[in-house]
């Protein structure tokens, strides 16, 4: 069976214990969660889970219906595919030994990157992007010394106004 | 004035309307006993192990369709209770568990008899509670029982620090409104209905598949006209026994592993299989490539992950079984669907299978386990509370004992846990006091709770323990005999235990029986002596539960042993 990438986001109850029931749905059936998010809505009573998890085709359905037995579950929606944009984050630690600034400096640029601390040798650079352009950010910044690398998972919105016809 | 927070717990259990409690005290609950001392209208069961209170809790919701209750301490206390919440959980029973834990500052610190039991929990409940304040208390105990009971029950853990027990808070701030987000909304189930009633229509081969559904949504008799409108013949799983009565000529008895030869033919052959409140279990469907290969399947059940979770269904309808089959039944507006011109050559070839391998077993000069359990529906006249313990006498009393009522057949189904039998029958005796409640026992299950004979002594809770004593851990024995080349390993129990001597020690009367001709005497003297009696019958060791599918195998292909009468 192939297996695909899945984006599913979960309105949950902000309740202690609510992550580890979602995960126990995913662990208990053999699936492994690639990335989560996890933040507060408007309503900070409810958060919003994102997460993605590689699984065969009648996933979403088998795990929908998982997931809405859990009691703290509001609403859970198949964010998968091109309707949705997608977005994640990721902070580098870049060591710039000298002669090498400008280089740097114009790739951060070209690439979009945003310098957020710096000293003479060592920046912190944040960018935003999808999955594949973020991790062609990293390649190229592979050519420097990356000290430090942490990403987020990803969050997804639908690209389309709620009542506009599919 | 001012209510403590035991106090708040009891206020909250009275609107549920609970009178009924079997716990185990200690530290960390300490308050809350204090307080029952004081409560009117409870009446607490004091356990041996709190094993047994979560199983005694769980026959009492099986034999009244209420919820049951058991409070227990924190730490192991907490943790004795784990096996008995899978067992309801696998089986929906509606059970609340109230776990004390230790003060709220304590928690993380691994202070005396703490463990984290609503994590322990969290994949066998159907939803848990750490109680976090003593405003909470009353609300969490109330959505509780309402998370319990709804939908497809199931067990619902409350973890309850003890400074919450001891806090006090005004009575004017005490809200026991369920909050809760609102359940999925279903969609309308007319249509699949509709589709459902024209695919019986066009059936001639049909067969009624029943499960714990029927009974957990109390569709017995709506069952009975769904029944007589289609005109076919029904077979249950373990869970559905007494779903339909036991005796009716339309009665198939059990599918699967260990079910009839007719039933599992008649489903193997059946052009639709109307399959109402099951999930399948895999001791039900075996391989299920082969499955009802040749049938359409409708399948009703309250769960949606139960729906095309192993089978794939041709029509679904998600709703409480009831619902559904009063559906069905108004549609069919009290008219058959199927006359019996359109399934005659189906019944009559059921009737062929029935006459070519019956139920039955060999007679010989040591006592049969299928005829004690013969001889105990003969004399309770099939109006007993039967309980059981797991394998080969389970497998025997639902062969055996021809169930025409519901709820009167309590028995691990999903978890298959050994030593469940004697506190379910507590439990059942507790709501039942004037009935004859019998655990159907092994030599080898009975001692896994033992214990709770002295419960069922000190409350004067006259349970018959019947024990088909093989001294063998009969059912793995079979397999090792079928499939492990006679291999017995580990499991011949040396039976050096006199159980006549053991029920003695607990105050109860003991009996034995070591020749067949003893058998129905025991039997008359247990069920007839008052009180708590243990009866030990010494049984074929070696005796086969027949029919058996192969572990894997299709339904078609069964070890028949010397069932066969006649070719078929």
């Amino acid at each position: 069976m192939s297996m695909e990438e899945h984006t599913i986001t979960i309105l949950v109850k902000n309740e202690p214990g609510v992550l580890s029931r979602v995960a126990g749905v995913f662990s208990g059936r053999g699936y492994n969660i690639k990335t989560l998010c996890v933040a507060p809505t408007a309503n900070p009573e409810i958060s919003r889970i994102t997460l993605t998890s590689n699984a065969d085709a009648d996933f979403t359905e088998k795990i929908k219906k998982q997931l809405d037995k859990l009691v703290d579950i509001v609403d859970v929606l198949d964010y998968t595919g091109e309707r949705f944009l997608k977005r994640e984050m990721m902070l580098l630690g870049l060591k710039i030994t000298p002669g090498r600034h400008a280089e740097a400096l114009q790739a951060l640029n070209t690439l979009g990157c945003r310098i957020v601390a710096m000293r003479p040798d060592y920046y912190i650079i944040e960018t935003s992007g999808s999955r594949s352009e973020n991790d062609a950010v990293f390649q190229y910044f592979q050519t420097f010394d990356v000290e430090m690398m942490n990403r987020t998972g990803c969050i997804a919105i639908p690209l389309n106004p709620k009542n506009d016809p599919e | 004035m001012k209510l403590t927070g035991s106090q708040i717990l009891f206020k909250a259990l009275h609107a549920e309307g609970v009178d009924t409690i079997f716990g185990y005290p200690g530290g960390s609950v300490i308050d809350l006993y204090d307080e029952m001392y004081r409560q009117e209208g409870i009446q607490h069961y004091l356990v041996r192990h709190e094993q047994g209170a979560v199983h005694a809790a769980d026959g009492y919701a099986r034999a009244t369709g209420k919820t049951g209750v058991c409070l227990v301490t924190s730490g192991p206390g907490a943790t004795n209770t784990v096996t008995g919440i899978a067992n309801a959980y696998a089986d929906s029973i509606p059970v609340v568990i109230l776990t004390g834990q230790v003060p709220t500052h304590m928690i993380g610190k691994d202070a005396f008899q703490e463990v984290d039991i609503t994590g322990i929990t969290r994949p066998c409940t159907k939803h848990n509670f750490l109680v976090r304040t003593v405003e909470d208390l009353g609300r969490n105990i109330r959505e509780a029982f309402h998370i319990a009971r709804s939908g497809r029950p199931g067990p619902v853990l409350v973890d309850i620090p003890k400074d919450i027990l001891q806090a006090t808070l005004e009575e004017e701030k005490i809200s026991m409104a369920v909050n809760l987000p609102a359940e999925p909304s279903r969609e309308s189930i007319d249509g699949a209905c509709a589709e459902a009633i024209s695919l019986i229509k066009a059936s001639r081969r049909p067969v009624i598949f029943v499960g714990g559904g029927i009974l957990r949504g109390k569709a017995v008799s709506e069952l009975r006209t769904f029944v007589d409108a289609v005109n076919a013949p029904v077979t249950a799983s373990l869970m559905g026994l007494g779903a339909f009565p036991g005796t009716d000529p339309r009665w198939l008895g059990m599918l699967g592993m260990h079910g009839t030869y007719y039933a599992n033919m008649a489903v193997s052959h059946s052009d639709l299989l109307i399959a109402v409140g099951v999930r399948f279990d895999d001791r039900v469907t075996s391989k299920v490539a082969e499955f009802a290969p040749n049938a359409r399947i409708i399948h009703i059940d309250i769960d949606p992950v139960s729906i095309n979770k192993i089978v794939k269904a041709h029509v679904s309808i998600i709703s409480d079984c009831r619902e559904a089959l009063q559906r069905l039944n108004t549609m069919a507006g009290g008219r058959v669907l199927l006359s019996e011109d359109q399934t005659r050559d189906w019944l009559d070839q059921i009737t062929k299978w029935k006459r070519a391998v019956p139920l039955g077993y060999c007679r010989s000069d040591k006592i049969k386990p299928q005829c004690v359990i013969e001889k105990l529906y003969e004399l309770t006249k099939g109006q007993a509370i039967i309980t059981t313990e797991v394998g080969q006498n389970q497998m025997w009393a639902a062969q055996f004992y021809h169930f025409d009522y519901p709820d009167t057949f309590i028995s691990s189904g999903g978890l298959g846990t050994m030593g469940f039998g004697l506190p379910a029958a507590i439990g059942a005796q507790v709501a039942f006091p004037d009935r004859t409640v019998v655990d159907i026992a092994g030599d080898g299950s009975i001692q896994m709770n033992i214990q709770e004979l002295a419960t069922a002594v000190h409350y004067n809770l006259p349970v018959k323990v019947v024990i088909l004593n093989n001294s063998f851990l009969g059912m793995v024995r079979q397999w090792q005999e079928m499939f492990y080349g006679k291999r017995y390993s580990q499991t011949h129990m040396k039976q050096t235990l006199d159980f006549v001597k053991l029920a003695e020690a607990f105050g109860a009367v003991g009996l034995r029986a070591t020749k067949p001709e003893e058998v129905e005497d025991v039997l008359r003297k247990g069920l007839e002596t008052p009180g708590v009696v243990m009866m030990d019958f010494q049984v074929e060791p070696e005796e086969q539960v027949y029919p058996m599918v192969s572990p894997g195998a299709a339904l078609t292909d069964m070890k028949l042993g010397n069932l066969r009468q006649e070719a078929d």
